[in-house]
């Protein structure tokens, strides 16, 4: 039996196109037999790969989901960032420039409040909960952006580890919050418009998960979200542990 | 032929992944700053240049409309990659720094929205 995990792990890449073929085949059944198509499959298929990398991490008590299962490794490469940043940057073709430019005012607006009110929401729960070092503080604050702008902003600052991984599990929370969130909020707060797409990206710029929320929101307004989203984490990456860092510090020393 | 497609697509990932690249390091951080959008940019704007030059072909365009087709698929491979059991089981404070903000920033989303251009 051994031959057949052999070869189902050297062809890695190809048993995860299937795996997931699978799974976003039972996904539209679901949604078809249980919701009456009003969750659409893409959304179940999304929160059921979560639902799945949760069990795989508690049973192999790895960190990269079902990828930690040998035979299902290829998930790696497959749900990693070329081919994420790949496909998104496919979906641009027959994005129109002209919304680009119209709403490109508010998209640097919404990115540069979307990173400073983060990071302060963040830093002050951080002070809730009882740390009040500057650096704890602002590693906090920069995990609320992304789970990428909380390490290298730790790192930067001279934090813990354990702050710095306590960052970190905030950005992932916050991105399966906003994927499994999107499709639900998107009523309420007007996101119909690739106007309000982009400005939804600056605001929560995990890319991740606005990519996957908007996916099961609607896809035409990924290209748009994700835009203004992957200039996130870089800005955040770029004040928190400087600017924002000196803020914290002038109220803890 | 559809390889153009492909490596037209190819072409701008690489480009936009260099010069976020580059500006992450002119800005002294260890981050790529915004390498999908400029490689968007680059899609976008190539695709003009070829369309008005009557050289964009319709084989070229399923090069690249396959790819963005594949977008979903891997979105759902990727959460099944993501590390939730560690979202789940890292505490409060992780939770809430998390959970609140989004919050925080759908609260200010309306008010951002005004500053677009009303649609005529």
């Amino acid at each position: 039996m051994d031959y057949i995990t052999t070869v189902l792990v050297k062809n890695g890449l190809i048993v995860a196109f299937l795996v997931t073929g699978l799974l976003m085949i039972a996904a539209e059944y679901l949604s078809k037999i249980l919701t009456n198509k009003k969750i659409p499959g893409s959304a179940i298929a999304i929160f059921s790969g979560l639902v799945l990398a949760y069990f795989a991490g508690v049973a192999t008590g790895g960190s990269k989901g079902i990828a930690d299962i040998k035979v299902l490794s290829g998930f790696e490469l497959m749900g990693g960032a070329m081919f994420r940043d790949f496909t998104i940057v496919s979906t641009a073709m027959g994005v129109s420039f002209g919304i680009i430019k119209k709403t490109g005012l508010a998209g640097v607006v919404s990115l540069l409040v979307g990173v400073v009110l983060s990071f302060f929401a963040g830093a002050l729960i951080a002070i809730a909960m009882g740390y009040h070092d500057a650096a704890s503080i602002t590693t906090i604050g920069a995990g609320a952006c992304t789970f990428v702008v909380g390490p290298v902003t730790g790192t930067a600052v001279g934090a813990g580890s354990d702050v710095v991984a306590i960052s970190i599990a905030a950005g992932v929370v916050k991105s399966i919050l906003v994927t499994i969130g999107t499709p639900l909020m998107a009523r309420f707060i007007g996101l119909n418009t690739p106007q309000s797409a982009m400005i939804y990206g600056g605001l929560m710029g995990t890319t991740s998960g606005v990519a996957a929320g908007l996916a099961a929101t609607n896809p035409k307004l990924v290209p748009y979200g994700a835009m203004t989203a992957t200039f996130y984490t870089g800005l955040g990456c770029l004040l928190c542990p400087s600017a924002l860092f000196l803020l914290v510090k002038v109220f803890f020393a | 032929m559809l390889i153009r497609g492909v490596a037209l697509l190819a072409a701008c990932y690489v480009i936009g992944q260099l010069i976020g690249e580059t500006l992450g390091r002119l800005l002294h951080i260890d981050a790529n700053v915004g390498g999908v959008g400029f490689a968007m940019l680059l899609l976008i704007l190539s695709q003009n240049w070829l369309e008005q030059r009557g050289r964009f072909h319709l084989e070229m365009q399923e090069g690249v409309l396959f790819w963005s087709k594949m977008y979903l698929p891997v979105i759902v491979a990727m959460s099944a990659t993501q590390n939730a059991k560690l979202a789940l089981s890292s505490g409060l404070v992780a939770l809430l720094a998390g959970v609140v903000p989004v919050f925080v920033c759908l609260a200010i989303m309306p008010l951002i929205a005004k500053l677009n251009p009303k649609p005529e």
